[in-house]
């Protein structure tokens, strides 16, 4: 094991319009760390997340994940946005999961997961299919494989979303508001399953604002606000005792 | 005293007239494959309107603003008459060739509509469709090839159904470079016989037949394409199999 970390993100802007969302935000995620992203509505978290696949493209910055530049190389010094096929086969090694789950309505559940493993990696059917019933299973669906979403709750769909993400064997899972489009009483089972990812060590940026997950499960809670990172720490030091003005004022309104 | 001079019979003897077959079945060739050349060119010059390339999108933008913007008459004209004169070749007047002029005049005019019927399927797409396919590593045109274009059929299949019914009425056009489909059939022998109500009554019914069963093809697609959908539509063999006893239940 290399003592690069899985994601670094240096001086990170990004700009839409006239609204500044990303500030210049700087952060390091360690192998097998489980980082939680807190932070009110338009803070930049979502922004920050999608900058690191690429999905959102980065005004100025560098963003590094396994130790290769996403969605740029350096060219005698200045950054070159990179050809799509690079672009895409950089992604493909990080997983995402959406807050509306996104996933493909005219294709099952287990369609949904072995989609990009058949055409994006061309695993044959066979060795797909085999992995995908086993992910479904993982998450708790192995009686749902045939359904399509429309024939799914939220948790099962988002449950699905987590496996065709896990499909592709990313080394990196981000995670946007995973449950915050659930009905109360499924938000546990789309939790649940996180856990499980990150007990077996999977590397985790989770935007949410599940303060009980952040407290059980990861190593260490940032706040955002205004497009910068305010403040960092473990959850529990972090929420117990905020130092920041405006993530005391954040957190009064959650906890 | 008002005397009815119309005679069934001459209906019922020409409905199935070589003449007319023949007709009917030229009309059924140039309707489908001038569609096919329009769907595929609809897709093509859609994905050119949205994609990033500014040439691309020009490109696309000039051709749905010619194609639509004038005659398909004068554009099946141009195609057959004008263009030989271009090249110095008045040889090109014989019936295979305007055979084929017709389907690719009506299949280009067509692809400028179909393009503007495909780019309102894939904007109908949720934007999260291309993001999560990306996520997962894909490219564009593998985004849109699986993810996005299979779910703009649904919008795109119903105004299509109209399209190609359009097509099937509007391919009588071709009997003005002198290919003898059904309206030029009927136009043929009622020339000689001067029956023309009879034989315009027997073009209408081959219209109406073919185009009552391309709707009920249609609906059978549209239900193919609501698989995954809550609200799946029936059709009359969906009720069929039902009643039977059989078919799967999605």
């Amino acid at each position: 094991m290399t003592g690069e970390p899985m994601v670094r993100v240096i001086e990170a802007h990004k700009r839409f319009g006239r609204v500044e969302v990303l500030r210049g935000v700087t952060l390091e995620v360690g192998r097998g760390e489980v980082v939680v992203l807190l932070g009110p509505s338009g803070s930049g978290k979502t922004t920050l997340l999608r900058g690191i696949n690429h999905l959102e493209p980065l005004d100025a910055g560098r963003i590094y994940v396994d130790g290769e530049l996403v969605g740029y190389r350096e060219k005698d010094g200045r950054l070159v946005e990179d050809r799509e096929a690079e672009i895409a086969r950089k992604r493909a090694a990080i997983g995402m999961v959406f807050q509306r789950f996104n996933l493909f309505p005219h294709l099952s559940a287990l369609g949904n997961v072995i989609e990009a493993p058949l055409r994006v990696k061309k695993l044959p059917r066979r060795q797909a299919e085999d992995m995908g019933r086993a992910l479904l299973e993982q998450v708790g669906l192995s009686h749902k494989i045939d359904a399509y979403p429309s024939q799914l709750s939220g948790g099962q769909q988002q449950r699905v979303a987590i496996a065709r993400a896990l499909a592709m064997n990313p080394k990196l899972m981000l995670f946007d508001e995973p449950t915050s489009a659930l009905d109360p009483e499924l938000v546990g089972e789309v939790l649940d399953a996180m856990k499980v990812l990150a007990q077996e060590g999977m590397t985790m940026i989770v935007v949410t604002h599940e303060i009980g997950f952040a407290r059980e499960v990861a190593h260490r809670a940032l706040f955002m606000a205004e497009g910068v990172i305010v403040e960092e720490g473990p959850p529990r030091e972090l929420f117990a005792s905020p130092q920041q003005a405006r993530t005391k004022a954040f957190l009064g309104r959650i906890l | 005293m008002l005397a009815i001079d119309f005679e069934f019979d001459v209906v019922r003897r020409f409905l199935f007239d070589d003449v007319i077959i023949e007709g009917a079945w030229l009309t059924l060739q140039i309707a489908v494959l001038a569609q096919v050349l329009g769907v595929a060119l609809g897709v093509l010059f859609a994905l050119m309107r949205i994609s990033r390339n500014p040439a691309a999108r020009a490109a696309s933008g000039f051709y749905v603003w010619f194609f639509r913007g004038t005659p398909a008459l004068l554009q099946l004209f141009i195609l057959y008459f004008g263009v030989p004169q271009l090249f110095d070749n008045h040889t090109v007047t014989t019936e295979l060739s305007a055979f084929r002029a017709a389907i690719i005049a009506f299949g280009v005019n067509e692809g400028a509509y179909m393009s503007e019927i495909v780019r309102a399927g894939i904007l109908s797409v949720e934007g999260g469709q291309m993001d999560a396919a990306k996520s997962l590593g894909m490219t564009h045109m593998q985004a849109m090839r699986r993810i996005i274009l299979p779910q703009a059929m649904r919008v795109v299949v119903p105004p299509t159904g109209n399209e190609f019914i359009a097509m099937l009425k509007n391919s009588s056009l071709a009997a003005a470079i002198g290919v003898t489909e059904l309206l030029g059939a009927s136009r043929l022998i009622y020339s000689v016989n001067f029956k023309i109500m009879e034989l315009l009554v027997v073009a209408a019914i081959w219209y109406l037949a073919f185009t009552t069963v391309f709707s009920i093809l249609q609906a059978e697609l549209e239900r193919a394409l609501a698989i995954g959908e809550r609200d799946r539509p029936q059709t009359l063999f969906s009720r069929a199999m039902t009643a039977m006893g059989g078919g799967p239940r999605i």
